[in-house]
């Protein structure tokens, strides 16, 4: 090929855009032709010069600072957005436990109440100069008492073999929700059983289990639409036992 | 073409470490300090708020310079160079310089002639010489940032070389105090 022909490649082939197969033919010319060759050099040399003075200007780092927090500013939207994904839910966690605080606290003020005044019953019932509406040792007799004096009819245990016995009973009232408050003795402590309807609402706020204030030791449980409250000065383990009579009655 | 996105953290990663290289090129078109500042805010600012229908797989670099570019042509200096581009097919009748590889051999030491030289050029001559030996971008980067075929691209390097050289020919025939 004639150097004219080359000639309009040259720049294609300082550039590197020259087909591989045209750049090794131009090669072998160019070892042959000293005029391409140096024409060759100078286009690259060119380049190299236009490359050497075109990278002149810096910008200042106060621009470059601008345009960063500009770019940046999206992201930074992106990172309020991540802190409301997580800030959200964490709002809904403090209220809710603000609230359950709040009801929880309240149910303790209604627990406590309740506890208060099953308690007040138990030492009017000790203080009264008469304690008992119906006096009997039979739960055979105290059960048929209660008929038509309270809205409800539950099962009392066997005492036989326990420690415990039956004094009495009378109709009390809790909420003013008519309820069966009977009377136990265990050497020469008097316990009261309280039984009411399971409304959901009154004394059934107290918690199940054990508790223990003033000295007094109290169980309470739910059955069969029932609540049971077993209040007296012995101690937990009696408290337990006599309840777990009054459970197994039913 | 996939309708795949990329996050805004990407765009900073992506469009960061370009900064340097645009603002150097849009201090050429400019030649203006605050001009070529205010490019390439509008060049991020639009970048930025395209970037969502930016599509992978185009190249990004050439990408931002078409949208500088393109800032640029509709900038208030812009405007003056517009004329000189749509004219390209009645270029000026060079002076051809022939080969004369000699007078060519610029040293480091001509960085300021070439400074000069580059600066004279139409604004469509200095911008494909930038893109092409300052950015080292390839003809199809070139002819995607600046819209043009890669036809285009070939022929008006050519020019431009040629105009470049018959500028340093010049300076260079009137001595280090040149004209």
């Amino acid at each position: 090929m004639a150097c004219e022909a080359w000639r309009d490649k040259l720049d294609l082939y300082a550039d590197g855009e020259l087909a591989p197969a045209d750049a090794s033919t131009l090669n072998a010319h160019m070892r042959t032709c000293s005029d391409c060759a140096a024409d060759a050099l100078a286009r690259v040399q060119l380049k190299r010069s236009v490359a050497a003075a075109g990278n002149r200007y810096q910008p200042s780092a106060a621009f470059r600072a601008r345009i960063a927090g500009s770019v940046a500013a999206k992201p930074r939207r992106q990172a309020n957005w991540w802190w409301k994904v997580v800030a959200v839910p964490a709002l809904a966690v403090l209220l809710i436990s603000v609230v359950a605080n709040f009801y929880v606290q309240t149910q303790k003020a209604r627990q406590q109440r309740t506890f208060s005044e099953l308690a007040d019953l138990h030492v009017g019932m000790l203080a009264s100069a008469a304690p008992f509406d119906v006096i009997s040792t039979d739960r055979h007799t105290v059960k048929p008492w209660f008929q038509g004096k309270i809205p409800f009819t539950f099962n009392l245990p066997e005492l036989q073999g326990s420690e415990f016995t039956l004094l009495g009973g009378r109709v009390t009232y809790l909420e003013q929700t008519p309820g069966a408050h009977l009377i136990y003795q265990l050497h020469k402590h008097e316990i009261s059983v309280f039984i009411f309807q399971d409304h959901g609402t009154n004394a059934a706020n107290l918690p199940p289990g054990s508790v223990h204030a003033l000295s007094f030791n109290m169980e309470g449980w739910r059955q069969d639409g029932l609540r049971y409250f077993v209040v007296g000065d012995v101690g937990p383990g009696d408290i337990e036992a006599l309840s777990k009579l009054l459970r197994g009655a039913s | 073409m996939p309708d795949q996105r990329l996050s805004t953290t990407t765009f900073e990663e992506l469009a960061m470490p370009l900064f340097d290289q645009l603002y150097n090129f849009a201090r050429w078109l400019t030649q203006d300090t605050a001009e070529a500042e205010d490019l390439v805010q509008e060049t991020y600012t639009k970048a930025l708020r395209g970037f969502s229908s930016f599509q992978i797989g185009t190249n990004f670099r050439a990408w931002m310079y078409r949208i500088l570019r393109n800032s640029f042509l509709s900038s208030r200096s812009g405007l003056k160079t517009t004329v000189a581009i749509d004219d390209e097919d009645k270029e000026m009748i060079l002076v051809e310089p022939g080969p004369t590889p000699e007078s060519l051999a610029i040293e480091q030491s001509n960085r300021e002639v070439v400074q000069q030289a580059l600066g004279e050029l139409p604004v469509h001559f200095r911008e494909i010489l930038l893109l092409c030996e300052v950015e080292e971008m390839s003809y199809q980067e070139i002819a995607q940032a600046l819209s043009i075929p890669v036809g285009t691209v070939m022929s008006r390097l050519s020019r431009a070389r040629k105009t470049l050289r018959t500028l340093l020919q010049q300076k260079f025939a009137g001595g280090p105090h040149g004209v």
